[in-house]
């Protein structure tokens, strides 16, 4: 019996078996989106091997398997995340938290903050801002080959809505903390919904963390849209224990004049795919994708990109890097799609990988489609070892060979982390990558989540 | 403090050194010239260990210690210090992480406290103007961008932190313009102490007359042909290396 098939009927009847409670719950317009989107799933199914894009990431193991829990946490769950605090010095932001996919506090679900920037809840915000949920809710998604977009779509129930009216520029960065902890293996798909109006300004800081050992699954939808002349930047960070998977999609939609970028920073995770996709729909939008990925022991690790270029003299960049240890498996996969009417493209593109071991595999995939005849477009990959000239010349100063090694893995490591620009995070991400590369636990000090 | 003694190596199954002995004591300046492929900078290699050449007979005694045994950090900590031909360029390691771990390393070994940041500050400024090397460069990463000249300054700056007992300078004029190299030469002369010593490795007597030598040899074809003191050098410069090519192999030597 094909095994493909079973998949689907798995969440066939996981779906008719709750999407009641679900819908009870969500705003009218999301609710309109489900049935045709989980239609749509049941045509692809989960993504196998086969599709292209999944040509390296085997989910199966993830996916054709029961869950106790898909859906609400406990009250008490509530009280446990509510309890959760960030601890990175100085790093001061307006801090939301994600339980198991919910928004977790009791009573403040919509907060709001100068400036009329609302932070909350995506059910909660669907009572008073439907309008523009309505706009922009479910339009961004251009991920139409894969399954997994869908199946969110279909059965997600709560996430973060994050909403700056225009010309605001909001200080302090929001930064949602994904919490997964429960006594039950579970699987949970959330959405979040941004939208940065025209010239406007946000930075969010997005920290995926595991905080019980069970098996854990998560398939996470970000839409975001980023209105003409505005800044948006959005740094995740996941810290996530070896029996979890996390799958993220990110679609950032970007107006005229915009500017953009994602940093996917991948300290630890059993298996990661995250793929984000950046929309340039307006004339001189620029964007920049960046991603470290940091693994060792069996840990997979996969960061799909698709650059989309729309319109005339929009710039792009991708830089992706990665230490790779152990068994450790990463895939890279970018593309770069440039329309036929998008002249004076310039878009680059560059992945670097080290392997550490000669059982570490990195796949690297550059994407290449030009539709227009006025372009600037490069790429490279190249996939090694470190340095050994480099290594010998910092030997030769009296540096074991050891911290010689570390010191090299950490400014390859740092090319990336330096395009942060919130200085406490990247200070702490220079000081979590420093300790991960040192086979140190990779947690920040005092934080109850045991991420390592 | 160094003692070579029948030092052959091979770098793929080719034999680049043939038996050398050489023996240089505290306080002394010597310099090894010789053509291009003698096994100069091969030399220099095995002796700071690098692992390209593999060491097929003979010995190498640093301060009393058998050298070839030690990894190249240990030999750093014994005090030797290489200046290298090509400095390798490392983006993203700062001049100054690099120094400080350097030192602080150094330091360990000899079981002494690492440096605090302001002494640490203060003697980089002191050796900066010793060597007269431009403030920024400390800023920046380990040779990143930096011109010819200047990497081999940093080269001398880097010598000047580590102030090691016995410096090898692998062809460190290479690519100078006589003004660089007079502040290399007098980088080197004021690091000079009674009892340190220094190797100069170089093609052209033009060094020489900056940094004067008590020993010249020369290297050709993996062996050393011809020691004596410093008229050597000017006797080489004025007849060039034909001279000796023609001498050893009328007698048969090579």
């Amino acid at each position: 019996m094909n095994v493909h098939n079973d998949c689907r009927e798995r969440y066939h009847k996981l779906y008719e078996k709750n999407i009641e409670k679900i819908k009870a719950k969500s705003s009218p317009y999301v609710n309109a989106c489900r049935e045709p989107a989980f239609e749509k799933f049941m045509q692809l199914g989960i993504p196998t091997t086969k599709n292209e894009n999944y040509r390296y990431t085997d989910l199966s193991h993830f996916f054709n398997y029961d869950y106790k829990n898909y859906f609400l946490p406990g009250r008490e769950d509530f009280l446990k995340a509510e309890q959760f605090r960030c601890n990175v010095p100085d790093l001061d932001t307006h801090g939301i938290i994600l339980l198991n996919g919910f928004y977790p506090t009791l009573t403040d679900k919509l907060r709001e903050l100068p400036g009329g920037i609302m932070v909350g809840s995506l059910n909660e915000a669907a009572k008073t801002f439907g309008d523009k949920i309505a706009q922009h809710y479910n339009r961004f998604i251009n991920g139409d080959s894969d399954g997994l977009v869908h199946l969110n779509t279909a059965m997600a129930f709560d996430g973060i809505f994050v909403y700056v009216p225009s010309g605001v520029k909001l200080q302090k960065p929001v930064q949602v903390v994904n919490l997964v902890d429960s006594d039950n293996d579970i699987f949970n798909q959330h959405r979040n919904l941004i939208i940065v109006e025209k010239n406007a300004d946000l930075t969010l800081i997005i920290c995926d963390h595991t905080l019980s050992p069970q098996k854990f699954l998560t398939n996470a939808v970000t839409e975001v849209y980023v209105g003409e002349d505005s800044h948006f930047d959005i740094i995740r960070v996941q810290n996530e224990h070896n029996n979890a998977a996390k799958i993220t999609h990110t679609f950032i939609h970007q107006e005229k004049n915009s500017t953009a970028s994602s940093n996917n920073i991948t300290l630890h995770g059993g298996l990661v795919r995250n793929s984000t996709h950046h929309f340039l729909g307006g004339e001189g939008a620029e964007c920049s994708a960046y991603g470290l990925y940091l693994s060792d022991k069996f840990q997979h690790i996969d960061n799909y990109i698709n650059v989309n270029h729309a319109f005339p003299n929009c710039r792009s960049n991708q830089l992706f890097k990665g230490v790779l240890d152990d068994m450790a498996k990463g895939v890279f996969n970018g593309r770069i799609y440039v329309m036929k009417d998008a002249q004076g493209t310039v878009a680059y593109q560059k992945n670097n990988s080290i392997l550490l071991t000669d059982d570490a595999v990195m796949d690297t995939k550059p994407q290449l489609e030009i539709y227009a005849d006025d372009v600037k477009c490069s790429h490279g990959a190249t996939i090694g070892q470190l340095d050994e000239d480099a290594l010998f010349y910092l030997q030769s100063r009296g540096i074991d060979r050891r911290e010689a090694q570390l010191m090299l893995m950490f400014a390859f490591a740092h090319e990336v982390i330096q395009n942060i620009n919130v200085e406490a995070l990247r200070e702490r991400m220079d000081s979590l990558v420093m300790q991960r590369l040192r086979g140190e636990l990779s947690r920040c000090a005092n934080c109850m989540v045991k991420c390592g | 403090m160094l003692i070579i003694s029948n030092l052959k190596a091979a770098i793929n199954e080719k034999n680049i050194l043939k038996g050398v002995s050489l023996e240089v004591k505290a306080g002394e300046i010597h310099a090894i010239m010789g053509p291009n492929g003698s096994g100069k900078s091969t030399l220099a290699a095995v002796i700071a260990g690098r692992d390209l050449a593999r060491i097929t007979e003979g010995t190498v005694t640093f301060m009393g210690k058998n050298l070839l045994e030690m990894t190249p950090e240990e030999r750093a900590r014994q005090g030797l210090f290489l200046g290298f031909q090509y400095p390798i360029e490392i983006p993203g390691v700062s001049m100054m992480n690099f120094m400080k771990t350097a030192v602080n390393e150094q330091r360990k070994y000899k079981g002494l406290d690492p440096l605090s940041a302001s002494d640490f500050l203060k003697i980089m400024r002191e050796k900066k103007e010793l060597v007269g090397i431009d403030s920024k460069l400390t800023n920046r990463s380990v040779n990143e961008g930096f011109s010819g000249g200047e990497k081999k300054k940093n080269e001398i700056f880097q010598m000047a932190m580590l102030e090691p007992k016995l410096a090898i300078l692998d062809e460190t004029d290479s690519g100078l313009d006589i003004d660089a190299l007079r502040i290399v030469a007098n980088g080197v002369n004021k690091l000079k102490t009674p009892d340190s010593s220094v190797i100069v490795i170089t093609h052209y007597q033009r060094l020489l007359d900056f940094i004067i030598p008590d020993v010249v040899h020369v290297l050709y074809d993996g062996r050393i042909v011809r020691t004596a003191g410093k008229e050597l050098a000017l006797e080489l410069e004025d007849k060039g290396y034909d001279w000796i090519r023609k001498e050893i192999e009328t007698s048969g030597l090579s």
